[in-house]
């Protein structure tokens, strides 16, 4: 009986084992716009995205820090990537999305123009940020090489870091 | 093995429980050493301690469990007078046991830290058989001292004679009862095991291990009845439960609370919208049987989170005691109110400001007993600590008969050390300057001592006072006293709010500091100095707009009277003007998380019932950043109405999903010369006018429209208090008088049905907007 069962438990991390050695190099991540420009942030950052709802200001912080807002009984602050970006900031159009990233230990909701898509890019394909731009607070991780564009990664940790 | 774990952390749990009364009856018993009862009680807990800890086999604690044993059964025995030295020794052993027992909580056995007993053995030994001891003569008033000697040496004898025979029994026996143990813990079959162990006492005799007239019963002890000396007789029906679970109820009770406003909302919603249904009358039973249950469930959730306050009160006599020997005075440390009851977080919050307080009373505020004679005052200083309910808050009083403060010291003090300006000090009431002692780096002692008065003590007090939204007075008179006042909420989690407007904005104040709110007209704010201020029957009040303070966006004007909610903290006051007041609501604080936490004046947010969020006000930080703020409120208020005077000055909203209509409206306008744009359906009207982007003036509104008609947009707008009297002006085709009723019920001003001549239209506007023709 046991016999039997380690057999199957083997097969199952087989499988587990298999797949990964061939999507090792593969990062999955969403991507959006904000601006002119094409982002993208690890999936598994990705905690939901929904369509904007009301918020509440927060007093004395920062003009990107929107304020919070509710989702399913969190309470959790909504900040505006346009602004954070220093591009003038819009009214909410149709494709306006807030996507609730999740790091170590905060969760926060950010206001982008539009969704894009799923992308999946081969780790050898993302260089590290040019030096010149490297020094913008860490915030990017990375520039996906892609077949006809460019694609700015950013690093969620230190988009849902206080810098105030 | 794991039994033996479970055991382990069954006798532990147990010790301490123990340990805590043991102090409290030690100190109690000094004051009043003839009470047999309590000597019993105390003897019990060395002995349960002993017995259990021989049978764990813990071997320093058990040989010092029982030299403290044979002490206090002297003393049970009326052999042993307990003078302040003996009581010294034997307070002192028992900090080692509760050592002891921390080492073998910390590292399972009590060998690790290596304590050395042979002294604290030696000086028991030498108080049981009465050698060597400073104050022996007082020992015993019957006997004469030799007789003791001889007697007690032969006791002691005795008694090791029977005590040891008796514990190598008790660890030949061990097998049988770990296994008696186990069988009992596994299996619960309390009939079976009862039968064992009576088996085993008719086989084994001498396992029992104690002397005959030790009442103590130690293995219903161990059946997890604590034998406290009440109740010992009636076992009381408990179990205990991980703090964990109850913080998880506790949250879920939260989210209920939250379900539940939100419940409330809609009803009202619901009502408004179907009046005199029928099955409205059923909706609302369910609503209110839910509200009441879980109004109940949340209530008996607190208390089971409660607990009584002795908790923490229990060790102040001790403390007091020790301080008293330490520092050469005579203080009596009075307690009542010890069965009020606190939430457990609170309770474990409120132990460490009380230390600092009571040690302060006792170092600064009692005299020595010459100078307190010198004033006429008992030698003996007087320290009461006190507690009751009052409303949904407790109150901790901490009164001592000491030397009080000095405000005028006070004061000169803190200009001395550059904490506050001369200006400032003069400026300064007496409460305002006793508050002073609170301020960080204050110490009024000259020297420092080891008790208090490190300059960290007070300031500390209040940062943990005001983390549990609590308030501190202070009250006192030069040779008189001191009294502080502490006013805590009963919990944390759910709070009493005051839900306040501040524009379009809402803000939730903890009810705990909302003394009162007034409604005053602009005329009674007077300027004192830039700042603004109110009389409000003898006191005078500072005042701030709450817009001002959070900087909320002014989009309304604001009408002739405002509202004022007055705000106390400490003994400071403060009136917020508020432009309007909501209610009373129960409020459930969520944090904001990391990325938002410590944002000045913001405690955390909640809930609302429509599922949007509300900031809870952080009232202390509120009050700081009201001092910084100088805003002309009258001025500023005045001349936010800006006039308008030519007709391109207004706008008029034309809502319509017919471009045609649209412009025929634009068209019969023209001739009034005011400024016109459009929105083709409800939902866009809306969007322009939540944005703010215009001012407008009159909306006409079209009643069949795709997205959002008219009625629903009127009855939304009327939804912000903003736009209460905005003209709203329908346009429709819809002629029938229910549809004209519908018109009125969501807020409509005006009704004009198509077709309409232009003339009509305009004059209507112009009514409106007081622009008449000339």
């Amino acid at each position: 009986m046991s016999d039997k069962l380690n057999q199957i438990f083997q097969k199952q991390q087989k499988q587990i084992d298999e797949p990964n050695k061939t999507d090792e190099d593969i990062v999955q991540l969403v991507g959006f716009i904000v601006g002119e420009e094409e982002y993208a942030i690890p999936i598994l950052n990705v905690v939901e995205i929904i369509k904007p709802i009301d918020y509440t200001r927060v007093p004395s912080v920062p003009e990107y820090v929107l304020g919070v807002f509710n989702i399913r009984g969190n309470v959790i602050p909504l900040i505006d990537l346009r602004r954070k970006f220093n591009l003038p900031p819009i009214n909410n159009t149709p494709d306006t999305r807030y996507i609730v990233m999740k790091g170590e230990n905060n969760t926060a909701g950010f206001v982008i123009d539009r969704l894009t898509e799923a992308i999946r890019i081969n780790q050898n394909r993302i260089d590290p940020p040019p030096e010149t731009i490297a020094t913008d607070k860490g915030m990017i991780y990375g520039i996906g090489k892609r077949e006809d564009s460019m694609l700015t990664i950013l690093k969620v940790e230190a988009l849902l870091k206080r810098d105030f | 093995m794991d039994d033996i774990q479970e055991i382990l952390e069954d006798f532990l749990i147990e010790a301490f429980e123990l340990i805590e009364q043991l102090d409290q009856d030690l100190v109690e018993l000094e004051s009043n050493p003839e009470d047999l009862e309590l000597l019993n009680s105390i003897f019990r807990v060395a002995h349960t301690v002993k017995g259990s800890s021989s049978f764990l086999s813990f071997d320093v604690l058990t040989k010092l469990t029982h030299h403290m044993e044979d002490v206090l059964n002297k003393a049970r025995k009326g052999e042993l007078k307990l003078t302040e030295d003996v009581m010294d020794v034997v307070l002192e052993s028992i900090d080692m046991m509760k050592t002891l027992l921390f080492c073998i909580r910390d590292y399972g056995n009590d060998t690790e830290i290596g304590m050395d007993l042979t002294d604290i053995i030696a000086r028991l030994d030498a108080i049981s058989s009465g050698d060597e001891l400073p104050s022996s003569n007082n020992e015993s008033k019957e006997k004469p001292k030799e007789e003791i000697k001889e007697e007690s040496k032969e006791e002691v004898k005795e008694e090791a004679k029977e005590e040891e025979p008796s514990e190598e029994d008790y660890s030949n026996m061990s097998d049988e009862e770990v296994e008696a143990e186990i069988e009992r813990l596994l299996k619960e079959k309390k009939a079976e095991t009862k039968k064992k162990k009576e088996a085993k006492k008719a086989s084994a005799p001498k396992s029992t291990p104690k002397p005959s007239s030790s009442p103590a019963p130690k293995k219903a002890t161990k059946s997890a009845a604590t034998p406290a000396k009440k109740q010992a007789s009636t076992l009381e029906q408990t179990i205990r439960v991980e703090v964990n679970r109850l913080d998880h109820l506790m949250n879920l009770i939260g989210e209920l609370v939250l379900g539940k406003n939100r419940l409330l909302k809609i009803y009202d919603d619901v009502e408004e919208r179907y009046e005199g249904e029928k099955f409205l009358e059923e909706l609302n039973q369910v609503v209110s049987a839910i509200s009441l249950v879980t109004t109940d469930l949340q209530i008996a959730v607190m208390k089971t989170r409660m607990l009584p306050i002795a908790k923490v009160f229990n060790k102040f006599p001790r403390m007091v005691r020790d301080l008293s020997r330490e520092l050469g005075k005579s203080i009596e440390l009075k307690i009542s109110g010890e069965e009020t009851e606190l939430d457990k977080s609170i309770v474990e919050e409120i132990g460490d400001p009380l230390v600092h307080i009571i040690r302060n009373s006792c170092d600064h505020g009692i005299e020595d007993p010459e100078t307190r004679e010198a004033m006429g005052k008992p030698g003996t200083g007087l320290v009461e600590l006190k507690a009751y309910n009052e409303g949904n808050s407790i109150v901790i009083e901490i009164t001592d008969d000491g030397k009080g403060l000095d405000a005028d010291m006070l004061r000169s003090k803190c200009i001395q050390k550059g904490i506050i300006t001369e200006r400032e000090a003069d400026s300064m009431s007496d409460k305002e300057a006793f508050a002073l002692i609170f301020k960080p780096g204050f110490s009024t002692a000259e020297t420092v001592s080891n008790v208090s008065g490190r300059g960290v003590g007070m300031d500390v007090v209040k940062t943990n006072i005001e983390k549990l939204n609590g308030i501190i007075e202070i009250d006192s008179e030069v040779g008189r006293g001191t009294i502080i006042k502490m006013k805590i909420p009963l919990t944390l989690a759910i709070i009493q709010a005051l839900l306040v407007g501040a524009q379009e904005e809402y803000y939730a104040i903890p009810l705990a500091s909302v003394s009162e709110t007034v409604r005053i007209s602009l005329d009674e704010i007077y300027t004192v100095e830039g700042r603004n201020v109110l009389r409000l029957r003898d006191e005078v009040l500072s005042l701030v707009r709450l817009s001002d303070i959070f900087g909320v966006k002014q989009v309304y004007e604001s009408s002739e009277y405002t509202y004022v909610v007055v705000i106390g903290l400490a003994e400071q006051k403060l009136g917020i003007i508020v432009d309007t007041l909501v209610g009373q609501e129960e409020t459930v604080i969520k944090s904001m998380g990391d990325y938002l936490q410590g944002i000045n004046g913001i405690a955390g947010a909640t809930i609302r019932g429509d599922g949007g969020v509300t900031l809870i006000v952080d009232v202390a930080s509120l009050m700081d950043m009201a001092k910084g703020l100088k805003v002309d409120i009258r001025e500023k208020m005045q001349s936010e109405q800006k006039k308008k005077t030519e007709p391109s000055d207004y706008t008029v909203l034309v809502v319509d999903d017919s471009k045609m209509d649209r412009n025929i409206m634009k068209k019969s306008m023209e001739p009034i010369g005011v400024k016109t744009i459009e929105a083709s359906n409800g939902q866009e009207a809306l969007n322009m006018l939540k944005s703010g982007e215009h001012d407008i003036d009159v909306i006409l509104i079209d009643i069949e429209m795709p997205r959002m008609d008219g009625y629903t947009l009127a009855s939304e707008i009327r939804k912000y208090s903003r736009y209460k009297n905005l003209p709203l002006i329908a346009v429709t085709s819809r002629t029938s008088k229910a549809d004209r009723l519908r018109g009125v019920e969501s807020g409509m001003t005006e009704y004009i049905t198509k077709p309409y001549s232009p003339e009509y239209l305009e004059n209507v506007v112009r009514k409106n907007t007081n622009l008449l023709a000339e």
